[in-house]
């Protein structure tokens, strides 16, 4: 309505008074807000990105930057799919992808579940808990490692005060089978109180007036629990789980932390694969390459994952 | 009491009360551990069984902050008095003080490169969010998705561009090439967040306003930026947080001036790798600002943590 009474006042009087009425009209205005943002997306994310694509066509090295650059081709993504060690980061990470995420809906959810019973003080131990999931991930890497020390570690001694196991006798860092496992577990303590909160979003969200219903209905407990509580909370879990996976198929500063890859390349994810290839081999181009392969593989999962998303959503 | 169907049982509570509290035991341990270590001395940092009660000590603090020189029992015996206690817990591990260590400045740069892009993520993100929620833009929607789709990229993808176009331009480990870099990775969360807050505001009272003679622009910073002001403040929040935590850029890009403190704490350990204590120290001043700053959010946490998506 305003908008339309401004609009006949901005008619009728003489443009250049109207500039001074009114100050920059409302286009100017979005594109002077909107402008800068755009601005430096361009340049710190599309442009570097544009280059990438560039750059992963030729055999360039960043170390030498006289050397002359040639074209390949698509040699570099032809080398990378028949790379052996870049299957095997993509195993590393698909593992660390899957029992992260396994282990942090079960834990998270089963947490907010129970602090949804609404104990007393159940916020002052939410507050407690959600602690790690701010805290800085090359720091928590770096002192987990000490968490970690055979004899000397923590979590060593407690594994071993409750197995009877010499705490000497494992190493969770420097062993081939646990290396995996120790990340995972970092991962989970450090991410499971998100899953938790956004599942203790979802579980708030269902009105009582639902459960009231059923009872009415004589559902039992359990069957209320599989009909109401997890389509419900479904949506929210999903998208946790959506954040998790991108987070974590992007994880680099936590493990080059904890484990830097190894030990071998048990660890090596595919951004710590990625570090490497670029950083130390300086294979710029065949690093663009995997580098784009990453994105779109990224891309690509996560709009089908927001697509089903929206599915369950509707439902 | 009226009964209730949905109201949980006294036993029910007590028994999800004990899991709960269990949990976050476990998990608050590793943190209580580290604090506590920044107040062993060496060797009772690497004890074992681990040391649950020991003496507490200020040597990791002062490691931390000092650079220290083994010198022979004859110079030691032939020196001044020690002038503070510093320099009394140095000498008598044999040593005196050279000088102070890197922490400092790599702390301040971290408080440098974390406000500077904290600053300007919030003032370009709160302009372009406003524009985003009252303004027809043509493609919006699409607009907004790409502006989250930027977050979906490996930082590493993105640092080999970086580098070298930071190479060219002389912004390798500066001040201004980080903040800069930060308020590009940031801006997306802002913008997203603060749409979300903008959006809440009723448009009534810019209209209002508007018709009262304020300019678009008065109306923004007179009627809409007070309003915004708990939204935005928890805004630079995360935005602070995030560019204080990050690793990825900050050790491929920096290595001197412009160093944060998340490369440097790991290399604190030192050649021998027994300086635990120090790292501990380092690890507990970076780290409890963040924790402050998560205790006072926890209303806001999960839009921050969802990029709105969530918003209780």
């Amino acid at each position: 309505m305003s908008d339309k009474t401004i609009n006949r006042v901005a008619k009728a009087t003489p443009r250049r008074l109207a500039r001074k009425v009114r100050g920059l009209s409302d286009r100017a205005i979005t594109w002077i807000f909107v402008g800068p943002t755009i601005f430096l997306l361009l340049a710190i994310n599309i442009f570097p990105l544009i280059w990438t694509i560039n750059l992963s066509f030729t055999n360039f090295k960043a170390n030498r930057i006289n050397r002359a650059v040639d074209y390949i081709g698509l040699r570099n993504y032809e080398r990378i799919l028949t790379d052996g060690d870049i299957w095997l980061s993509m195993q590393a990470t698909a593992h660390f992808l899957f029992w992260t995420i396994f282990f942090q809906v079960l834990i998270g959810f089963t947490l907010a579940w129970l602090i949804n019973r609404k104990f007393k003080g159940n916020d002052i131990w939410t507050t407690i808990i959600v602690l790690p999931m701010m805290l800085s991930p090359a720091v928590v890497g770096n002192f987990w490692t000490f968490l970690y020390q055979p004899q000397i570690g923590l979590f060593n001694y407690v594994v071993a005060f409750f197995t009877g196991a010499d705490p000497s006798s494992f190493e969770m860092l420097g062993s081939v089978d646990l290396a995996p496992w120790s990340i995972v577990i970092v991962d989970t303590w450090m991410w499971t109180p998100f899953v938790m909160l956004i599942c203790l979003a979802g579980l708030r969200s269902i009105p009582d007036y639902i459960y009231e219903a059923a009872e009415v209905d004589r559902a039992s407990k359990l069957r209320q629990f599989f009909t109401i509580t997890i389509p419900m909370v479904m949506p929210f879990l999903m998208l946790a789980v959506l954040f998790r996976g991108i987070e974590n198929f992007k994880m680099f500063d936590l493990v080059v932390q904890l484990t830097g890859g190894g030990p071998g390349s048990t660890t090596e994810l595919a951004s710590i694969n990625l570090k490497r290839e670029a950083f130390e081999k300086w294979r710029t181009g065949y690093s663009s390459a995997f580098a784009i392969i990453l994105f779109v593989t990224v891309f690509g999962l996560a709009s089908i994952y927001v697509k089903a998303l929206n599915k369950v959503k509707e439902r | 009491m009226t009964y209730s169907v949905t109201e949980p049982t006294k036993r029910q509570k007590w028994f999800a009360g004990t899991l709960v509290i269990l949990y976050a035991i476990i998990t608050i341990l590793p943190l209580a551990w580290i604090m506590m270590t920044g107040f062993k001395t060496p060797p009772d940092s690497i004890s074992y069984p681990p040391k649950v009660y020991f003496e507490p000590s200020l040597e990791g603090y002062v490691n931390l902050f000092t650079t220290r020189t083994r010198v022979s029992q004859e110079t030691l015996e032939n020196l001044p008095p020690p002038q503070n206690f510093a320099e009394e817990i140095v000498r008598n591990r044999g040593m005196v003080i050279a000088g102070p260590s890197k922490f400092g400045q790599r702390f301040l740069n971290s408080v440098i490169i974390g406000f500077g892009s904290t600053f300007l993520s919030i003032f370009l993100g709160t302009l372009a969010a406003y524009a985003f929620s009252r303004f027809k833009i043509p493609l919006a929607d699409d607009l907004l998705f790409f502006i989250l789709s930027t977050r979906m990229m490996p930082p590493i993808a993105v640092a080999i561009p970086i580098f070298l176009m930071y190479r060219k331009l002389g912004l390798s480990d500066t001040h201004l090439g980080m903040i800069l870099l930060y308020t590009g990775v940031n801006i997306s969360l802002a913008v997203w967040l603060l749409k979300g807050f903008i959006d809440e505001i009723p448009r009534e009272y810019e209209e209002a306003a508007l018709i009262d003679g304020y300019t678009r622009f008065q109306a923004f910073y007179k009627i809409v930026l007070p309003q915004a002001a708990t939204g935005i403040a928890s805004t630079a929040i995360f935005c602070l947080i995030f560019a204080w935590n990050e690793y990825a850029f900050a050790v491929l890009l920096t290595s001197g001036t412009a160093q944060t403190a998340p490369p440097f704490i790991p290399t604190i350990i030192g050649v021998g790798g027994l300086d635990w204590p120090a790292v501990a120290a380092g690890a507990t001043i970076f780290l409890l600002p963040v924790m402050i700053f998560t205790i006072l959010l926890r209303k806001h946490l999960l839009r921050g943590i969802t990029f709105g998506a969530v918003r209780k």
